[in-house]
């Protein structure tokens, strides 16, 4: 597959602050990559290298193999880019700054408008094209800023919280927009809304104190949980001390967790060792002892849990 | 030169979709006016020229242009579209050249709209309609001049009213040079040769030589260095800003 993103030992401050230390990244054409991070993880600072907005102080970032320093419009010209907060000029309508932007973009007479219609549909602004853009609700404005990103149809899309404030309609347009483009596209999408990733990215690249402290799919993060694959089960507390032994004798068990009582009924979680899958046993394990089961749950570990562990860790590092 | 003027045409028409250009005109020309009639005495003089009218454009420049140039790019790193602007297939002395053209044309248009000023004292006499062209051209470059003054402070910052106040000391500074003030500071002990570096340095000099019909190659030159010196150090100051 083609390599279209790379960033190689990228590095940058501001002053005494170290914003980003050293990241190094590819992006193939089809992948949509979900770049994570708590705010000031280096997030942003790494798109505007990317982008060309900042010079890194080491590294170099490539666009479609065209080096973004020393090639700034070529590079340029092969990428559409969403700041984040979308900025747009405030005075002008949605038509008439995509009209700008295709002109820069170097098109001309009938194409330039058959694009601008285009990305104008593309992104449901048809009905607002000529408010001006100050006017406009911020869901609107993401959608203009998007629009300009996308309007030239460029094979590298890097957008700085794409959905960042928007109603769940709107993120659910956004991210429905990501995935129809993803195909022939490489994409960077930074979030800090997990659930984005598990929607749109078929990679999550997590970011602290700038660097990168994970790179996978959301499953693969998601197997760092401890919990994930973890069996819960609620039954009559009596039962408890017989359920916990059997489950710990069971193979594939690590160790049993006796959670919350609730009105005569205990909550037990057998955690499973690492790689392996339990429920099917434990379904056995159940029936065998005949034990009466209120409620039964495989747990997945949830991604918020993973990114807090990743990025709160003094050792995030060793996840890499 | 394509990017340029899609960056000029942009900015002109963003002058046009705010209130902005229709005060600044409004403002200029009524003031222009005003000077010329009242503190001028146009009348009073019994001359056929529009030398009361030329004569208060650099004290006027000196408050408007600086008000169009604080814009240029304070406004552009506040509201991000810097951002926006900079990662466009757009070099950066084409948006720089870019927006200055867009700001100076609209300056240009306001002065174009002071026409009846040249009407009335054609009317009224017989002026030498030369002196009068060469008049508006000095008053048109040296507006470029500050403009371009104002536009490299104004990519120093992202706060309008420290653009503005910088930018018209510093045009005030060069405005302020060719006169006995501040030269007699520099003469009781400064060689003659730096006195007359700073006088030559004086926009009023250079403008008096031009309203009064003489055009000259040092004086022409004086303004487009001006400009150019100013435009490449505004460039210095984006790229470096990219860099910090």
């Amino acid at each position: 597959m083609a390599v279209l993103v790379e960033a190689d030992h990228l590095r940058k401050s501001f002053g005494p602050i170290l914003a980003v230390e050293d990241i190094s990244l590819k992006v193939e054409k089809g992948e949509v990559l979900g770049f994570l991070g708590p705010n000031g993880a280096g997030k942003s600072t790494t798109m505007k290298m990317l982008t060309g907005f900042l010079e890194p102080d080491a590294g170099r970032a490539r666009i479609c193999g065209i080096s973004v320093a020393d090639r700034p419009k070529e590079a340029k010209a092969r990428l559409g880019y969403l700041p984040e907060g979308a900025p747009a000029y405030g005075d002008m309508s949605p038509r008439s700054f995509l009209n700008f932007i295709a002109e820069v973009r170097g098109f001309d007479g009938a194409s330039k408008y058959a694009h601008v219609d285009a990305a104008l549909a593309r992104t449901g602004l048809e009905g607002v094209a000529t408010q001006r853009i100050e006017t406009l609700s911020k869901g609107f404005k993401r959608r203009v800023g998007i629009a300009q990103a996308i309007l030239h149809d460029p094979p590298v899309l890097i957008m700085d919280e794409p959905t960042d404030g928007l109603d769940p309609n709107q993120k659910h347009h956004v991210r429905g927009l990501i995935t129809e483009m993803a195909k022939d596209k490489a994409i960077i999408v930074s979030t800090h809304i997990l659930e984005e990733v598990e929607a749109v990215c078929t990679r999550a690249v997590v970011i602290d104190r700038g660097r990168i402290v994970a790179d996978g799919t959301a499953e693969a993060l998601q197997q760092r949980m401890p919990y994930h694959n973890a069996v819960a089960v609620r039954i009559a507390a009596a039962e408890a001390d017989r359920l916990a032994a059997a489950l710990s004798a069971l193979v594939g068990v690590e160790r049993v967790e006796r959670l919350e009582v609730v009105d005569g009924h205990i909550r037990l979680r057998a955690l499973p060792k690492p790689g392996s899958s339990i429920a099917a046993d434990v379904g056995a394990l159940l029936r065998d002892q005949s034990i009466v089961v209120e409620e039964l749950l495989v747990e997945r570990g949830k991604l918020d849990d993973v990114f807090r562990e990743i990025t709160t860790s003094s050792e995030g590092a060793r996840y890499a | 030169m394509r990017n340029v003027w899609i960056v000029t045409k942009r900015e002109l028409g963003a002058y046009f979709g705010t209130p902005l250009a229709y005060v600044f005109v409004v403002i200029f020309v009524a003031l222009t006016g005003a000077f010329a009639f009242f503190i001028g005495n146009f009348f009073e003089r019994g001359q056929a020229d529009l030398q009361p009218f030329f004569s208060y454009h650099p004290w006027l420049y000196l408050l408007l242009v600086p008000a169009i140039a604080m814009r240029l790019w304070a406004e552009e790193r506040k509201a991000g579209t810097i951002e926006l602007l900079m990662t466009l297939p757009i070099s950066t002395g084409e948006a720089i050249v870019g927006k200055f053209l867009a700001a100076w044309l609209f300056i240009g248009i306001a002065l174009v709209l002071t026409f009846p000023m040249w009407i009335t004292v054609n009317v009224l006499g017989n002026p030498d309609n030369g002196v009068i062209l060469a008049s508006y051209i000095g008053s048109f470059l040296m507006a470029g001049a500050f403009l371009a003054i104002g536009s490299c402070v104004s990519a120093l910052t992202r706060n309008q009213v420290i653009a503005f106040i910088v930018a018209a000391t510093l045009c005030f500074l060069l405005v302020m040079s060719g006169l006995e003030l501040v030269l007699g500071f520099f003469r009781s002990w400064a060689p003659s040769f730096i006195v007359d570096a700073i006088a030559s340095m004086s926009f009023l000099n250079h403008f008096e030589l031009i309203s009064r019909g003489v055009i000259t190659l040092p004086s022409l030159f004086f303004y487009f260095s001006i400009i150019v010196f100013f435009l490449f150090a505004n460039a210095v100051v984006v790229e470096q800003r990219k860099a910090a």
